[in-house]
């Protein structure tokens, strides 16, 4: 594999992360060694073998369309950096 | 129309569920209710917390596919969906991606008399997000999470609609089916059903698709047309002019009406999908989906051929008695009360519809309260067609009838307002008319027709407008030739 500055830039902004330039570079090296090791596991042949959406084979559990939670709780707001009222604040969305 | 270039129109459907609670969480999925209330650690997207699948989504979920043709997957799976905006508490959606649970299928639309199948690529269930407000004065944006993890439904379609008035028939179609299975109420002014387009155009003839334009931000049918209209016209003349289209989403502006390109910095979606590790794959066997299906309704295409087969309707009148299931079936229970199938028909299409939309009583998924009730009415229709009174009366006595449970012939009894069709009371009035009137006599004779209108007129008023019209008529006819 060989990752570029530029797609580990992009990921970064993709995933909200400030990358100092020396970080930049050292993951960029981290990355590309990672994604070496699945291009070896590619290598395997899995021809015929059913691919594994989950560790747990059994279906999802499903619960019933019931209302049981109770109205929301002030203690659950109390962790918000910023809010008014019951309304988180955010920085200004210009849409 | 579009000078040699064909349209090509997908819809992006996004329809609420009517359950009532959220689609991962205990919490209620009311529309409406004070900010942040209906909220937990799960639709708030706090660490440690894992969600839990509601069963009547997926059933939800099977009935829209096995409505619209679809396959139901029996393995399904989903995935997150990464992006960060505000209204979204994990900085993922929980939607479903390389696996949705129902696939294929599609609706047969007639625009101008010409049907067309348009197909459907899937429909998948997801979360919906919560809500930005904008306030002026606060410092900064407010985020309300009641709509946080409500149940959607996404309905993808084909790319095969191809002018503005074939994707409106779809999307009418779609909420009328929706609505029949009683799973959405349909409100695009609540945003309870909203769709996104994506419009292309290509020459005629060419079989590679153009460049394709996202619109967002359509709150009505007719919007969607306006906006697919422009934005198609648009795309034309940027050819014609030897510009270069680019991919890009774009934003309708109804007050200007035009689109606008909104300058996005993530206009290249890159959404990271990978499967959800929280929800294990979901498994829907062949008993459920017969389950599902056996209790499915009759549906809107089979219910219009029934009114038009059993009822002799004109394909006009059964469509617009069953586009919403509670108009299809108070026709039923007018039928059913006696009255004439043509005749119900034209009472509620010309006057209990209008009252409906007046008294604004349409806001949800049914019309809650109707102004009458269905036999009520049907008695009416009968008190007509049975020749008791005329058509003027019966209208006359409607808003009377409205939010009572009166009788209406009774209230034709205590009133006396009975029509006269007794000959010979009739024909002194006529001829008292005739007597008063020699000058539109004479024009009559000599080939005025028109005036006979007149005459009628005033032999309704000497009878207080109680007078059957059409006797009235044979017997001014009578009189004048003879
Ligand atoms: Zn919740």
């Amino acid at each position: 594999m060989a990752l570029t500055l530029d797609e580990v830039r992009q990921v970064a902004a993709l995933a909200r992360l400030r990358l100092e330039p020396d970080e930049e570079t050292r993951l960029t090296a981290d990355l590309d060694h990672i994604l070496d090791a699945f291009t070896r596991l590619a290598a395997l042949d899995t021809t015929g073998v059913e691919p594994t959406a989950h560790v747990d084979p059994e279906s999802a559990p499903l619960r019933d369309d019931a209302v049981t939670n109770p109205e929301a709780p002030d203690a659950l707001f109390e962790g918000a950096p910023a809010r008014s009222g019951r309304l988180f604040r955010v920085p200004r969305i210009i849409e | 129309m579009l000078d040699g270039y064909e349209a090509v129109i997908g819809l992006e459907v996004h329809a609420e569920l009517l359950t009532a609670s959220k689609i991962f969480c205990g919490c209620s999925a009311r529309f409406g209710a004070p900010p942040n209330t209906n909220v937990c650690p799960v639709c708030l997207g706090m660490p440690g917390v894992l969600p839990v699948l509601n069963r009547r989504v997926v059933e939800f979920a099977i009935r829209a596919g096995l409505a619209t043709g679809c396959t139901i997957a029996e393995h399904s799976r989903f995935a997150r969906k990464n992006y960060f905006y505000p209204d979204l508490s994990k900085g993922y959606q929980i939607s479903m991606y390389e696996q949705p649970l129902c696939v294929g299928g599609g609706l047969d639309v007639v625009v101008e008399g010409v049907a067309r199948r348009i197909g459907l690529t899937r429909i998948h269930m997801e979360e919906d997000t919560g809500k930005n407000i904008h306030d002026a004065h606060a410092a900064g944006s407010l985020v309300d999470f009641n709509r946080g993890g409500v149940p959607l439904l996404e309905i993808v379609s084909e790319p095969d609609m191809r002018s503005p008035a074939e994707a409106g028939a779809y999307l009418r179609a779609l909420r009328s089916i929706l609505q029949y299975l009683e799973i959405c109420d349909g409100n695009m002014e609540e945003g309870s059903f909203r769709c996104d387009a994506n419009c292309s155009v290509r020459r005629i003839g060419d079989r590679t698709l153009g460049t394709k334009v996202e619109i967002k931000n359509m709150n009505s049918f007719r919007n969607v047309e306006r906006a697919v209209d422009f934005e198609l016209a648009r795309q034309v003349q940027a050819l014609q002019q030897g510009e270069a289209l680019h991919q890009e989403t774009r934003l309708w502006d109804p007050d200007r009406s035009e689109t606008r390109s909104m300058r996005s910095k993530e206009s290249a979606h890159d959404y990271r999908y990978f499967p959800e590790p929280d929800l294990r794959p979901l498994v829907v066997d062949a008993a459920w989906v017969d389950a599902v299906r056996a209790a499915l309704p009759e549906l809107p295409p089979a219910r219009r051929q029934r009114f038009e087969a059993a009822h002799g309707l004109s394909a006009y009148d059964a469509d617009v008695l069953t586009q919403r299931k509670d108009v299809a079936d108070y026709f039923e229970a007018m039928v059913a009360a006696g009255a004439g199938a043509k005749d119900a028909a034209n009472w509620i299409t010309t006057e209990l519809l209008r009252i409906v939309r007046e008294q604004k009583l349409d806001d949800a998924l049914v019309i809650r309260e109707w102004p009458i009730a269905p036999t009520r009415l049907a008695a009416l229709a009968r008190l007509v067609e049975g020749g008791t009174i005329n058509r003027n009366t019966a209208k006359g006595l409607l808003p009377r009838l409205l939010g009572t449970d009166v009788d209406p012939a009774a209230l034709v009894a205590a009133e006396g307002l009975a029509q006269v069709s007794d000959r010979d009371a009739l024909d002194r009035a006529v001829r008292d008319v005739l007597a008063r009137h020699p000058e539109q006599v004479e024009q009559f004779r000599s080939g005025k027709e028109k005036v006979l209108g007149f005459l009628v007129g005033q032999v309704m008023k000497t009878t207080g407008g109680k007078a059957n019209p059409q006797v009235v008529q044979q017997l001014l006819r009578a009189a004048l030739s003879s």
